[in-house]
């Protein structure tokens, strides 16, 4: 055995190890991320099994507005989850033979709660008002995406924070007419950028000295 | 000794401090992004029915919660002595708020009612008991007291109680809405006069058509 312990063939043994070992690590922590951001995780586009499979395509082209079920939405931070009263408005008739509406009557009947899966449900360390952007020119649909064709409900946006101040910090981008709120179908883009600037300035979103996107908005 | 730090016991280590560090790191994100406090209708452990959102106790008057103002908050006026339905609105109804009583007629009534109140509504084309049309003589004579108490109390063995969805002012709103319905359907030529000067701009738009009429 030699006395010299390393050939000039480790020197390729030792770059390949510290590539692997950066590389792997990078790779890891790479992973993690995608992991994090995917659906998997943030259940983006994933239909939620519901104690009924409640359809909001169905309801929403019958031609039922969002606040007949979610009342409070202009008026409160939660857009309000209906009590079952309010699915016995109709049901009471239609449907009333059904299996699948069973346990709404059980709910109806007993006084119990129906217990949904909550589909979007925001960091207890984060302020969310519905109100103020639904009075302000965000429609329903620029976050909760096209609920008018999700039969089983989903999440659209993966709602990173990032997410959120894409609006904050540009809202002309986003903003619609007071009239367009509840209309699932329209596009702000209809608007020239002019126009939609006139809407921030008329809504008096006042994006100056970063107040918009000021920590304490949101993070109260 | 310095030999001992190999490659190998180095991940050993590092995969070692990962697996123990991860858990409580995990867990207090997970604290922190459900903390011990309700949302709106979240679910508890702590109560039978699982509900955060506790139930008033019978007979619990909320502070700004009491409502003494009969005729706001319950459709109904001394008359001769005795509460009946009310024959005006608790407060005077301005173009916005017909409105808003058209906005909200259209979200909550119009489901059963129809959108011009005849009672053919989409839930009722699918098969929903026929609601009754807004523009029979005995509603039309009815008082906006009248439709307050229908909200409150719903009708018949069909219509639901509504005022868990619509909030005060809008069920008055509403009324006065379908007041206008009612009227749209039996509107008369001098109705039209009265509307034109209130607004000559548009009188001449009425006018035009009217003089092409007559020449045919």
């Amino acid at each position: 055995m030699s006395s010299q312990l390393f050939t000039p063939k480790h020197n390729t043994l030792a770059r390949l190890t510290l590539l692997l070992f950066v590389g792997g690590a990078a790779g890891t922590l790479g992973l993690l991320d995608l992991i994090h951001r995917s659906p998997y995780v943030r259940y983006t586009k994933v239909r939620r099994e519901q104690p009924v499979p409640f359809s909001h395509k169905h309801h929403v082209n019958m031609g039922i507005d969002c606040r007949y079920c979610h009342t409070s939405v202009e008026k409160s931070s939660f857009a309000n989850i209906p009590p079952t009263q309010t699915c016995m408005n109709c049901h009471n008739i239609m449907w009333k033979e059904s299996d699948m509406l069973e346990p709404v009557r059980e709910s109806w009947r007993t006084g119990k709660s129906l217990e949904w899966t909550r589909v979007h449900d925001l960091p207890d360390f984060v302020y969310f008002n519905h109100s103020i952007h639904v009075n302000n020119g965000i429609g329903c649909a620029t976050c909760h995406g096209r609920v008018d064709q999700m039969p089983l409900t989903w999440r659209e946006e993966p709602l990173f924070m990032k997410w959120c101040l894409e609006c904050h910090r540009d809202p002309a981008e986003f903003v619609r007419p007071d009239d367009k709120i509840y209309d699932m179908a329209y596009d702000p883009q209809e608007l020239s950028r002019e126009e939609r600037e006139a809407l921030v300035d008329a809504y008096g979103i006042d994006t100056s000295n970063h107040r918009m996107t000021n920590c304490s908005i949101c993070h109260r | 000794m310095t030999t001992s730090r190999s490659p190998l016991m180095m991940t050993a280590a590092l995969l070692f401090l990962l697996g123990t560090g991860c858990k409580p790191l995990f867990d207090i994100r997970k604290a922190m992004y459900d903390q011990p406090k309700f949302e709106p209708l979240e679910k508890t452990d702590f109560f039978g029915d699982s509900r955060s959102a506790r139930p008033l106790i019978e007979g619990t008057v909320a502070q700004g919660q009491l409502r003494l103002n009969s005729h706001l908050y319950e459709g109904v006026e001394l008359i001769d002595g005795d509460y009946r339905s009310a024959q005006t609105y608790p407060f005077e109804i301005t173009m916005e708020d017909l409105e808003r009583g058209q906005e909200m007629y259209n979200i909550h009534c119009s489901v059963c009612h129809g959108l011009s109140g005849h009672g053919n509504g989409m839930v009722v084309q699918r098969g929903y008991a026929k609601a009754p049309g807004f523009h029979r003589d005995a509603l039309r004579q009815a008082p906006p007291g009248y439709f307050y108490g229908v909200i409150m109390n719903g009708f018949g063995k069909n219509m639901m109680p509504y005022y868990h969805q619509i909030p005060v002012e809008d069920r008055w709103r509403i009324i006065a809405y379908i007041k206008t319905l009612q009227r749209s359907q039996f509107a008369q030529v001098e109705d039209l006069e009265a509307v034109d000067a209130l607004a000559p701009a548009e009188a001449v738009e009425h006018e035009s058509p009217e003089h092409a009429h007559e020449h045919h």
